[in-house]
């Protein structure tokens, strides 16, 4: 019943979509106000359907309801409820409809809290949304079914994938849609600004608070991804270039740079084309990203052939939305005029030297990640493109970007001066290159990368306290003078600090981790010591052990240091009987100066002797506080005062202009 | 003049793309699994890896036997997803696995990559210069074929192979080929 009460919920979903993608359209070109006040309306039942659809799914899952065939490929009645839950959408058309709850919900959203926007462009922007909703509809019910029926139907299900049973990774996709769907408010505010021929300060205000809420999310669902990598796989890496990962990546790349060019837009009145043309960019690299995963054109090309009318569907749906954003883009793009004079060396100038870099970082993980596809059309030799690619173009890409990222902030808006901007530098260049030669000196033949990493990091931590520090004048002016400068800063001011810090923690934490490990596989049996990293692990012995729907293997180490009982450890490895599967679940003990990280692989002859694994991943936890610092820093400038108060734009724009300490980005 | 072409140039680019995309679609693989199979695997003779007992691999060690061949490499995240099956594979003797490690640059990686995870291989040839790769018409790791005693490729899976595909498709489909006579 669920099953068919969802399939109706979609077709519904997509009559209504249908007529939000176009009255209010027609009704903002003609000037229409009943027309135009239907696109709230419209938006919401949208939003309510959809979310009964994507409740049906959950809920069929939930009652094991083996006559769809989707729970029969992707659930089993043993499963945990969590995973029964995120099996629903742990599978390609499962998928898709969370994919266009979440794009429903921010319809929904944009109808409810857009308030400030002027009805005919709201209406407009919700009809781009209905326009992206209406492909994905008809891609579901017409070659995705969720909710097709099989007959007769099977005893038990085939199992989710045991890899996928995993809290870290239930929550994920969700996550990362959010990010990857929210970059659709920053296309339809596009598409809708291209149609208007406008672009201004207000706009800028208007699409950033949406940009930063996707930005925070797809941050948020990469580093899951990485985290699940790191532990659930257990061999202690935690970024492989893959294209999957690559995919999330490339909309992080694009968002991040439109989030930096949205800023200069807003103080500048320049860069209009340009900012317009990267919302564009973020989604459809959202949308290929989405196609690239869920289609698995990339990792196996079989995946198209299985069903080729969904390969000509996904490639028509991205011709009608990036092909047509585009040539709307060719049209329209030339009306947008700019006011504001660019002069290199300033603030805005910085802005763009980070765009010119974030766009060329995308442009080499794209090709990188398509450069298979485009060589087996040409019919040439089978090409792989690896770690090691994207490691020689990307890394070197992301040196200068850095350096710059200090200097940036320093820099006044219009004209700015760089020998001052380096001057007060001084002490932050002397911190790094300190912490560059301490790294150095903890292994004088340790890798080069890895110590370059550490002194950018430097850099770019120290700069950001050099900058507060500047701003409020500290030790030039009386105390008190500098507290109550402190207390003025602006939150989105202290959002770019904190993202800006938080990378810089990140950076120490991948320089660390990718430059220090240390590794270490042999067998062991019970009784004996190993030494890694400073650490001796005593293998105590394996036994078993019984999960809710696995059996454990648990092999326990006992670690000293100096000496002394440091910690106890307890690696497990899990079958899944079902799917017949073995995962691993690495026992990682966390210190701020590095991750003690130990794996139980096979038994080895008949004396209790067990293959083992065991790892010193240095300051990986820098990485992930790194990373939720920079989430902190997106959600303080998303709260900032100005994305909640309708500010009268000429005033706005003036203020912002003349004062460029308390100016922000 | 210079201004219009920034407008238009990303159009361009994605009209390219999107004509990439679409011959790639019409690509149809399984027209690629009919023009292989039935056909005799590619002569190769592969040196063995490091560390590993066996003298090399090559193309006459596939007659006289129904084996699968795996393309995999240590670079692979997928052929790390797959691993495990293969393992399990081994453990039930139930077909000979064959591997080409087909790499990049370090020698070593492989043969430490199996180390670590397993060793689920008979025989296993190094593939640097990606030649048997290439002459088996591989276009991404990891691929399996299955070869008949006579040493034809009679099917080839692209992706990791599972417990699904060997119920489904191999399992019967080896044990029809053993039934074959060899000569």
């Amino acid at each position: 019943m669920s099953a068919e009460l969802g399939h109706f919920a979609l077709i519904l979903a997509l009559l209504i979509a249908a007529v939000q993608a176009t009255l209010p359209l027609i009704g903002a070109q003609r000037n229409m106000p009943a027309w135009i006040a239907i696109a709230n309306p419209t938006a919401y039942v949208q939003f309510f359907l959809t979310t009964l659809a994507f409740g049906c799914l959950i809920h069929v899952y939930l009652i094991s309801d083996f006559s769809v065939v989707n729970v029969v490929q992707n659930s089993h009645t043993d499963k945990p409820i969590l995973y029964k839950i995120a099996g629903s959408w742990g599978n390609h058309e499962g998928s898709l409809l969370l994919w266009v709850f979440i794009l429903a919900l921010f319809g929904a959203a944009v109808a409810a809290f857009g308030r400030n926007l002027p009805p005919a462009f709201k209406a407009r922007v919700l009809s781009v949304q209905a326009m992206i909703a209406l492909g994905f509809y008809a891609f579901i019910l017409l070659t995705s079914n969720p909710f097709e029926r099989i007959f007769p139907a099977p005893l038990n299900g085939q199992d989710l994938n045991p890899l996928l049973q995993d809290p870290g990774l239930a929550i994920h996709p969700p996550m990362l849609y959010l990010g990857y769907v929210g970059f659709s408010i920053a296309f339809s505010f596009a598409i809708a600004a291209l149609i208007e021929g406008r672009v201004d300060a207000a706009w800028a205000r208007w699409v950033r608070p949406w940009t930063l809420a996707a930005w925070i999310f797809l941050t948020g669902g990469i580093t899951l991804g990485s985290w699940w990598a790191y532990y659930e796989l257990g061999w202690g890496g935690w970024w492989f270039w893959d294209p999957v990962e690559n995919a999330s990546f490339m909309p992080w790349l694009a968002g991040t740079a439109l989030l930096h060019s949205a800023v200069v837009v807003e103080k500048r009145d320049t860069l209009k084309g340009w900012t317009v043309l990267l919302a564009i960019i973020a989604f459809s690299m959202s949308l290929l990203g989405t196609f690239l995963v869920r289609s698995g054109v990339l990792t196996s090309v079989h995946a198209f052939a299985t069903d080729p009318s969904r390969g000509v569907f996904i490639l028509a749906l991205l011709v009608f939305v990036i092909g047509g954003s585009l040539a709307l883009f060719a049209w329209r793009g030339p009306q947008l005029k700019s006011t504001g004079l660019f002069q290199p060396i300033s603030r805005e100038g910085a802005l763009l030297l980070n765009n010119l870099i974030m766009t060329t970082a995308l442009a080499a993980v794209l090709l990188g990640t398509l450069y298979p596809l485009f060589i087996d059309v040409i019919g040439g030799a089978k090409i792989s493109v690896g770690a090691p690619f994207f490691n020689a173009v990307f890394l070197p890409l992301m040196v200068p970007m850095i350096i710059a990222m200090a200097i940036g902030p320093f820099m006044n808006w219009k004209r700015g001066d760089i020998l001052p901007a380096l001057g007060r530098l001084r002490f932050t260049f002397l911190f790094a290159l300190v912490a560059g030669a301490a790294a150095w000196s903890v292994e004088t033949d340790g890798p080069f990368m890895g110590v370059i990493g550490i002194a950018l990091a430097a850099w770019l931590g120290a700069g950001v306290i050099a900058e507060i520090y500047e701003r409020i004048h500290l030790f030039r002016a009386p105390l008190s003078e500098s507290i109550r400068r402190l207390g003025r800063i602006p939150r989105s001011t202290w959002g770019m600090s904190f993202a800006h810090f938080g990378l810089a923690l990140a950076i120490a934490g991948m320089a660390g981790a990718g430059g220090w490990k240390v590794e270490s596989i042999q067998t062991m049996k019970p009784g004996e010591t190993v030494n890694v990293g400073g650490y001796e692990y005593t293998f105590e012995g394996a036994h078993e052990g019984q999960g809710p729907n696995y059996t454990i293997l648990f092999g326990k180490f006992t670690v000293r240091k100096d000496g002394e009982i440091f910690t106890v450890m307890e690696a497990e490895k899990r079958n899944y009987p079902v799917a017949r599967m073995p995962t691993t679940e690495a026992a990682i003990h966390t210190t701020l100066m590095g991750d003690l990280y130990a794996v139980i692989g096979d038994a080895e002859g008949d004396e209790g002797a067990y293959v083992t694994r065991i790892y010193y991943n240095p300051l990986v936890v820098w990485m992930w506080i790194g990373c939720i610092v920079m989430m902190f820093g997106g959600t303080l400038s998303m709260t900032d005062r100005r994305h909640r108060v309708g500010v009268p734009h000429k005033r706005q724009h003036a203020s912002a202009t003349s004062d460029p300490v308390s100016s922000t980005s | 003049m210079n201004k219009r072409l920034f407008f238009i140039a990303p159009l361009l680019v994605f009209v390219v793309m999107a004509g990439y995309f679409a011959v790639g679609l019409t690509k149809d693989p399984r027209k690629l699994q009919n023009m292989l199979t039935g056909q005799p695997v590619p002569e190769f003779t592969l040196a063995g890896l490091q560390g590993r007992d066996d003298t090399g691999f090559k193309s006459v060690d596939l007659i006289g036997d129904v084996t699968l061949v795996n393309v995999f490499g240590s670079w692979c995240v997928a052929c790390r997803v797959e691993h495990p099956f293969l393992m399990a594979l081994k453990q039930k003797n139930l077909v000979p696995i064959h591997a080409i490690d087909w790499r990049e640059d370090d020698k070593s990686a492989g043969p430490l990559w199996l180390k670590k995870h397993g060793d689920p291989y008979t025989l296993a040839g190094d593939d640097p210069k990606s030649k048997a790769a290439i002459s088996f018409g591989v276009t991404g790791a990891p691929e399996t074929f299955l070869v008949d005693k006579k040493g034809i490729v009679r099917f080839k899976h692209i992706g990791p192979i599972n417990q699904q595909l060997w119920q489904t498709t191999l399992e019967p489909l080896i044990a029809l080929l053993r039934k074959e006579s060899s000569s």
